[in-house]
């Protein structure tokens, strides 16, 4: 029920997101038609305003959005002229999704082992070097990361593939320069997780209770400590599902992530605004799934 | 026989000996105050040598001796333009660092106002408050900050202040970014700052002040907010880096700071652009992104420090 | 452990193997999908396009596909870039060079078998024109009798217009005035034919019609944005028997560095976008024998907003146009071998001969700063120029030019400069606007004669930006557009532009620019430099090198 209520709530947020937006991209300078080579007839230029509606006030556009919105449409990109949101939105989300999806999957999956063997071994060699590398993976940019993977692996070794998108191969790299920045992160948060949980009160009693060692490493402590981490996880999935800009630009990936940015460079407004709800309804169906996890997660959670 | 006296030690103190106990804490600490120090003294020194090492050494002059290798003459080498880039380095660790704590520092106004008056006031206000950060939350931070960056740069061009005071004018990009990367990151700031404040005001100390006739903003702004301290200065150490890192995304993206000023990051993509199958300047890009990553790190290390020492729980 | 505490233990590392199986499922299942034929050919063009509509493209890269999927009434020579006959088989010109009488082939057919005649070169002529299409590049059509009035809706019917099908094949085009490159024009992009029935039909996505009509060589395979674009080859071309390759990849790469590193890999075999090539790089990859460099029908110049003091003296900006030094920014900034402009068209114009002046005299800049008052910079104000800002790995190359231009300035005029990087739209807002004092900027030709750079700084066209105004330079290019004489056209031409550079200067240019494409020439045949650099799709083929 709880649940349901949360959805209920999404609704007037995306409402106010989607107001937000649309008053946001308008205010920025410049218009989404202005180009090095003006037309040859000022008339020109009206006409294509006319055509986005842009000459309305923007009430009015508003108003028309939200009815087009109504039935699924989020408008036609006013960049490309020849595609609607929807049809980019389903072009470059799977491939971002998938690329998201395998860096979460290696963020988890590195992350988490090294967390647990920092935490497990803390104040000594496997904690400070482990501890180094997560923070040093934390503190370089992906734009760093990538050309750097690309050197070594593609053209060094000439191991993998350097960009573009479609085969396994070619899901190495850029998996790995998205995932980077995570992996640190997971491990880190996991670390804190554990040590705290260590010293929780519930961990106390487990061990006065005379549980050995590791049961109580692995039973007790991970259950506790992975909640900071499936709390980080929802806006991490989130900023990773809609692809990464900077990854997707070096490996020429046709990913979401390039829309975002080149959108708002572009004043492409109804771009603009149905990334920004598409990344708002992301945002709250990943949370959804993350409290979810949650109570199964940690039986004192309960959500009235 | 008599136990021995146990000393008292008041919170601050109990929290200065366990920040000292953090070995990278305090070797992060040596190295930030180093960074600083060479930042401040770099230009003096240049001012007070020969003209020919202030010269050669010049961040903006322009050389003959374009791509020159870490030498004894120019210890990190040169770039494009033939300028030395260790003086580069070090001029873009001011306008980094000034970006990071001044941006920090916006986060930390608004943020903690925010919070603090969220946590305080409780009941609707609160509702209302913390509803309001979770719709920004919802947004895609990187349309905001183009945007923001765009219409604030345009609105202030045209103010007075600016077009009175030419160098305001190229300044102005960096306030911006200040005010921008702040405006992005107060969020949590601001969630976290409601959370203790809402433990807080609950506590005895608070009551015992309102007994003595304290009014409300007295009691925020005296006795409240000076107890979060730990918790804020902990968390400004956190936000420093990320807000570094980001205005180095933005300089990939030609949003950051502007030419002729250089940050870490703008040095930092030039030196990107120097990887390639063909030949690479690895200088360009191993320099300023070292100097960048160990920053970054011993902030965090700082951070780390700091949030074991006033032992604060919670993200 | 009981079985119940081995469960719970399982939970949630289960929970992450199962999603980790799927994905590693889905990861598997999409490799195998991708079956599909190799390309013949794979070509790196530029940016993605923003349309393959060919009434509303204006960049280069969308005209490069375009130019494969709808052809017109004549399209460009590979090797010369000059019109020669496409769906016209020949055409006759009235002495006085303003009608046109086209003669269509008969055996043209759409890529799904319907006949092209030539209604369908006047529906897809008005429609480049209508309002409603809000086409930006309609005035290339502007030069069609009765075409700028349909467009500004000064007259509603289209039958006004001055192309009438006389039948379905023979085609009279009538114009407002004689103009020399007119059949050059008829091999632009905005006037090539469209499938009309599918527009009806679909509207705004026709694009997105499954099987989509071309006209041209080749027909959409498919269109995945910022991935590739698949063109197959289109059988019922009339040319088709000619056209070497069957299926084409076009990538759209926006960064050089990722275009340099899919060339080197083999992932592609031409790239052909001057932009294309990492600039820090130009001089090591230009001794390469796959690097190819060109002439390029583009100048590089500075804008001086004539509004402003103290660049309303026409001798501030000659002095400061006197004092670069376009020889050290051509060898050390750009370093692609392009020539120092002192004027402003290209060489190698059609139609045209280049002014012949080299203005490189700081002693004559100063003494021209001293008449204008500002003696050694004195009393000149510090001004502000504005350039563009690179994106995603792109050239910084304004950057590099500004920094010398700050100190060429500073050195032999006294006078200081101040950078400032704008994001692209503000750029483009601040020069439509006026708002600026000196900015870069520069200018593609659209098609290869004279007016297309100097028709621009006429007192009414739009791309002026400079605030300029000159009757007599309106009139001189009057004159010559109506001037039915090459020669003497030509020769007015050369009297506006030196009025044009010499004596008022609102710009300076600073250097032409040079296209680089990247192929190897032993395995890529059929394509060649020329100064507009498009190379028809047809002819290119890729070969097995000789052993």
């Amino acid at each position: 029920m709880y649940f349901v209520k949360r959805l209920m709530y999404a609704v007037p947020l995306l409402l106010i997101i989607s107001a937000l937006a649309f008053g946001l991209v308008r205010m920025a300078p410049g218009s989404p038609f202005d180009r090095e080579r003006v037309p040859a007839s000022p008339e020109i230029e009206r006409q294509l305003k006319a055509k986005y509606h842009l000459d309305e006030p923007v009430i009015k556009q508003y108003g028309r959005y939200l009815n087009d919105l109504l039935h699924g449409d989020f408008g036609v990109s006013t960049k490309y002229r020849n595609h609607t949101v929807n049809d980019i939105i389903e072009q470059a989300l799977p491939v971002s999704m998938l690329l998201g999806g395998l860096a979460f999957c290696f963020a988890m999956a590195i992350g988490l082992p090294v967390g647990f063997i920092t935490a497990a071994r803390k104040g000594q060699w496997p904690d400070v070097i482990g501890g180094l590398l997560s923070l040093l993976t934390v503190c370089i940019p992906s734009f760093v990361i990538a050309p750097l993977l690309i050197l070594d692996f593609s053209v060094k070794w000439n191991l993998l593939p350097v960009g573009l998108w479609g085969t396994p191969a070619r899901m190495i790299l850029p998996t790995l320069a998205l995932g980077m920045f995570f992996v640190g992160k997971v491990a880190r948060l996991f670390r804190e997780g554990m040590i705290s949980a260590m010293q929780s009160e519930y961990v106390r009693a487990a061990r006065a209770k005379g549980l050995g060692e590791t049961t109580l490493l692995l039973k007790h402590a991970c259950r506790l400590a992975i909640l900071p981490v499936v709390s980080f996880a929802g806006p991490m999935l989130a900023d990773l599902l809609t692809g990464s800009f900077i990854v997707e630009n070096i490996f020429q990936i046709p990913g979401i992530g390039i829309f975002f940015v080149n959108s708002t460079s572009n004043r492409d407004y109804t771009m603009e605004v149905g990334l920004a709800l598409l990344y708002a309804i992301l945002l709250v169906l990943l949370n959804l799934l993350v409290d979810f996890i949650y109570t199964l997660l940690d039986p004192r959670v309960k959500y009235e | 026989m008599s136990e021995p006296e146990r000393q008292h030690l008041t919170p601050n103190q109990r929290a200065w000996r366990r920040f000292r106990a953090h070995r990278a804490a305090v070797i992060s600490t040596w190295y930030l105050a180093f960074l600083l120090i060479a930042i401040v003294a770099w230009p003096v020194v240049l001012k007070c040598s020969t003209a020919n090492f202030a010269h050669m050494h010049d961040p903006d002059q322009l050389s003959d001796a374009q791509f020159v290798h870490p030498s004894l003459q120019h210890w990190f080498g040169t770039d494009f333009h033939g300028r030395d880039l260790f003086s580069r380095v070090l001029y873009g660790a001011q306008i980094s660092l000034m970006v990071g704590i001044f941006g920090a520092g916006v986060s930390l106004v608004i943020g903690v106002l925010w919070g603090a008056v969220a946590g305080y006031v409780g009941g609707r206000l609160d509702g209302f408050l913390m509803r309001i950060v979770d719709i920004l939350y919802s947004l895609p931070s990187i349309i905001f900050v183009i945007v923001l960056l765009s219409t604030l740069g345009e609105i202030l061009k045209q103010s007075h202040y600016v077009t009175s005071s030419p160098r305001l004018a190229g300044q102005l990009r960096v306030i911006l970014l200040f005010v921008g990367l702040g405006a992005i990151s107060w969020l949590t700031m601001a969630r976290i700052v409601r959370g203790e404040v809402l433990s807080l005001r609950s506590r005895a100390f608070v009551d015992a002040g309102r007994v003595l006739g304290a009014g409300n903003r007295r009691i925020l702004f005296w006795h409240i907010i000076p107890n979060i301290m730990g918790v804020v200065i902990t968390y400004l150490a956190l936000t420093m880096p990320s807000i570094i890192l980001y205005e180095s995304f933005l300089s990939y993206l030609g949003l950051g700071v502007q030419p002729p000023m250089a940050s870490w990051g703008t040095l930092m993509v030039e030196g990107v652009s120097q990887i390639n199958p063909i030949r690479i300047y690895w200088w360009l890009i191993l320099f300023p992104s070292g100097v960048l990553v160990t920053t970054l790190m011993a902030l965090n290390f700082l951070g780390d420090g700091l949030r074991d020492a006033w032992d604060v729980k919670g993200k | 452990m009981s079985l119940f505490q081995r469960a719970r233990r399982i939970d949630s590392r289960a929970r992450f193997f199962v999603t980790l199986l799927l994905l590693v499922g889905l990861v598997l299942s999409s490799g195998c999908s991708q079956t599909e034929p190799p390309a013949d050919l794979t070509i790196i063009n530029g940016v993605e396009p923003e349309s393959l509509d060919p009434a509303i493209i204006t960049g280069q890269a969308d005209g490069r596909v375009v130019a494969g999927l709808f052809e017109g009434l004549t399209r460009l020579n590979e090797k010369t870039a000059r019109a020669e006959p496409a769906m016209a088989e020949k055409w006759e010109i009235s002495p006085d060079g303003r009608t046109y009488t086209f003669h269509l082939r008969t055996n043209l057919l759409w890529s799904t078998g319907e006949p092209i005649t030539t209604a369908d070169i006047v529906y897809s002529w008005i429609r480049a024109l209508d309002p409603l299409t809000a086409s930006e590049y309609a005035g290339q059509l502007f030069y069609v009798k009765n075409g700028e009035a349909f467009t500004t809706g000064k007259i509603k019917d289209p039958s006004q217009v001055g192309v009438h099908a006389l039948d379905p094949y023979t085609l009279r085009v009538e114009l407002e005035h004689p103009t020399p490159f007119f059949l050059d024009l008829c091999a632009f992009e905005t006037l090539t034919v469209v499938p009309r029935q599918t527009i009806q039909k679909y509207g705004d996505r026709w694009l997105m019609a499954d099987p989509l009509p071309c006209s041209g060589p080749y027909r959409l395979g498919y269109w995945h944005l910022n991935d590739k674009i698949r063109l197959l080859k289109n059988t019922n071309y009339w040319d088709a028997a000619n056209t070497q390759s069957a299926i084409v990849d076009m990538l759209p790469v926006g960064s050089p560095d990722a275009a340099l590193n899919l060339y080197i890999h083999g992932q592609a075999d031409i790239v052909w976008d001057k932009s294309l090539v990492p600039t820090d790089l130009i001089d090591l990859l230009l001794q390469r024998p796959d690097f190819h460099s060109f002439s390029y029908l583009g100048t590089y110049f500075i804008r001086f907003n004539v509004t402003k003091k103290p660049f309303d003296d026409a001798r501030v900006r000659r002095a400061m146009g006197l004092t670069i030094d376009r020889e050290r920014i051509v060898t050390k900034i750009t370093r692609a071998g392009e020539q120092p402009a002192y004027s402003l068209v290209p060489p190698g114009t059609a139609n045209y001969s280049p002014l012949d002046i080299t203005n490189y005299d700081p002693g004559l800049a100063r003494k021209l700063m001293e008449q204008a008052g500002y003696k050694d910079g004195n009393g000149f104000p510090t001004f502000e120029y504005l350039f563009d800002a690179p994106a995603g790995g792109s050239a910084k190359i304004h950057e590099d030019i500004a920094v010398e231009l700050q100190q060429m300035w500073h050195d032999n005029l006294g006078i200081q400069m101040n950078m400032r990087q704008l994001e692209w739209k503000v750029y483009l807002s601040a020069q439509a606007q006026l708002d600026y004092q000196v900015m870069r900027s520069s200018w593609i030709g659209d098609y290869n004669d004279p007016n297309t750079f100097l028709g621009m700084f006429t007192s009414t066209d739009g791309n002026n930006h400079t605030g300029w105004k000159s009757p007599s330079y309106d009139a001189l290019i009057h004159d010559a557009n109506q001037e039915p004489d090459a020669r003497k056209r030509a020769e007015i031409f050369r009297e506006a532009e030196k009025m044009l550079i010499d004596e008022d200067a609102p710009i300076i240019p600073l250097f032409y620019y040079v296209g680089i494409n990247y192929f190897d020439t032993n395995r890529i045949q059929g394509i060649y430099q020329n100064v507009l650099d498009m190379h028809p799709l047809q002819t290119i083929k890729k070969i097995k090198p000789p052993r």
